[in-house]
């Protein structure tokens, strides 16, 4: 990797391009689905629980890959959760004087990004072994691909559950009520966050081939 | 692979832990006087949803200094405690007094009770429990309780919130209860909790579970002071000292009932005094 690399190179961009699609870390990688299923009931926790992990993967990226050389190799685990750990309360802190309601409802789970696969995995595999620019990319596209399938699964059970979207009443605005509809109150508990993940899963692979495990 | 040093590792750990904990206490520090204003918020909420008035985290202030006319901190023995702010009150020493003299008073009832030890009395010399002395301390610890009460004056009517905290199963429970004027029937409850399970314990939170306590009475037939009981395996509508406790949510349940025996007891010559 030379040093004129451009900051946008083909390369570069894919880092943060493939873990939305083909590399995604829930839907291929089946990784962080404990948070998607707890915090998925609603769009709007939903897209701060993806704010929140985005920035932790992205800046504990950044910190690991700049100390990548200095960090002894039989304790970089230790280092790599410290990182993540320290991050994670930084925004847990920041939420509750910023956001204090959306901090509630996200309870403990926001606490919990710290043993979220995700980010740990993205530090040991990528991190440790890459530039900070490059680190700060992939983390960023990481946790994305997260937050995406996150968003999509919290539109449609907020949707089919509370027949809202990100708290507007949209159903009894539409006045679908009138001809007998009723909200489905299964969507609000956890299963139905499997199975809406599970479909997202069979739509992608359904479209591409090179997902398809024969085995 | 580079190979480090064991005095590299401990000197890069210990480097590590001090800058880490450097960060997070200037942010926790930085950050704390806002949180503590969210929480300040909340609280007012709860307050203001005890006595059934709505409101948002916008308007919480406005409201609260609308409706709650009055605030003061009184001890047991009714006098109001000078220069203490009902809102600051530091509930959680609250409970620890309440908890201790729960166990002393256990103890010196214990003396009483256990045959075993009067008649092992005999043979060995048991370290003795003084008595007056431990009466002494509860009455100390007694009169140290700051009970805070909160009026509220709405539609002509006065109310008087009272706050609760408690154990649940896996961390503190709190809320707020508002008795009607006539001191014991109860206008609203609110509780809140810190860690309690999801769809059980939890329930706690949610209006089905608080809506029940409106119209229940605190002091039963005899005027004697009761509270209201969380019933396990439910309880009829018609009964004023009860409500149905949470299925599953068993001591997260008894947890408030105990809650609010230990929190109002403390007020009963309030509550006498002002009786009409």
């Amino acid at each position: 990797m030379s040093d004129k690399e451009p900051l946008f190179s083909s390369r570069n961009l894919k880092l943060l391009r493939d873990p939305m699609g083909a590399n995604n870390p829930i839907t291929v990688q089946v990784l962080g689905i404990c948070s998607a299923l707890a915090v998925t009931v609603k769009l709007k926790p939903s897209i701060v629980m993806a704010l929140s992990v985005i920035a932790v993967t992205a800046f504990s990226n950044v910190i690991i890959s700049l100390i990548r050389n200095y960090i002894p190799p039989r304790i970089r685990i230790i280092v790599q959760l410290t990182v993540i750990a320290a991050m994670v309360i930084l925004v847990d802190q920041i939420l509750k004087a910023f956001a204090y309601d959306v901090s509630k409802q996200l309870s403990v789970f926001v606490g919990l990004i710290i043993t979220n696969c995700i980010i740990m995995g993205r530090l040991e595999a990528f991190a440790m072994g890459n530039r900070p620019w490059p680190s700060f990319l992939d983390g960023i596209g990481n946790g994305a691909g997260y937050g995406v399938i996150l968003i999509i699964v919290a539109f449609f059970r907020e949707l089919l559950g509370s027949g809202t979207v990100y708290g507007y009443p949209i159903v009894e605005k539409l006045g679908i009520e009138n001809f007998g509809y009723v909200n489905n109150g299964l969507m609000i508990l956890p299963p139905m966050a499997l199975i809406t993940v599970g479909i997202i899963i069979w739509i992608q692979r359904g479209r591409n081939e090179e997902l398809i495990d024969v085995s | 692979m580079k190979s480090f040093s064991n005095t590299y590792i401990f000197i890069f750990s210990t480097v590590m832990v001090i800058i880490v904990a450097a960060l997070l206490s200037v942010v926790a520090m930085s950050l704390g006087p806002r949180q503590d204003m969210n929480i300040k918020t909340e609280t007012m909420q709860n307050i203001l949803t005890s006595v059934r008035v709505e409101s948002t985290a916008k308007n919480a202030e406005e409201l609260f200094n609308k409706y709650i006319t009055d605030s003061y901190v009184i001890n047991p023995g009714m006098q109001k405690i000078e220069n203490e702010v009902a809102l600051e009150v530091d509930l959680k020493k609250e409970v620890s007094k309440i908890e201790k003299i729960n166990k002393l008073e256990q103890s010196v009832q214990e003396r009483k009770v256990s045959p075993f030890k009067s008649f092992m009395a005999g043979f060995i010399n048991f370290k003795e429990i003084n008595k007056k002395e431990v009466q002494d301390q509860i009455a100390k610890l007694k009169s140290e309780r700051k009970l805070p009460v909160y009026v509220c004056q709405k539609e002509n009517d006065t109310y008087y919130v009272m706050p609760l905290r408690g154990k649940g199963l896996w961390g503190p429970i709190w809320g707020f209860i508002a008795l009607e004027s006539d001191m014991n029937t109860v206008y609203g409850a609110v509780f809140d909790h810190k860690s309690e399970t999801p769809g059980l314990g939890a329930e706690i939170k949610e209006w089905r579970f608080q809506k029940e306590f409106q119209g229940k009475k605190i002091f039963d037939d005899d005027n004697a002071f009761h509270s209201v009981d969380v019933v396990k395996g439910g309880t009829d509508a018609a009964n004023l000292h009860g409500v149905d406790a949470i299925s599953g949510g068993t001591i997260t349940s008894k947890g408030v009932e105990s809650m609010l025996y230990d929190c109002l007891i403390s007020y009963n010559t309030f509550f006498e005094q002002n009786r009409d």
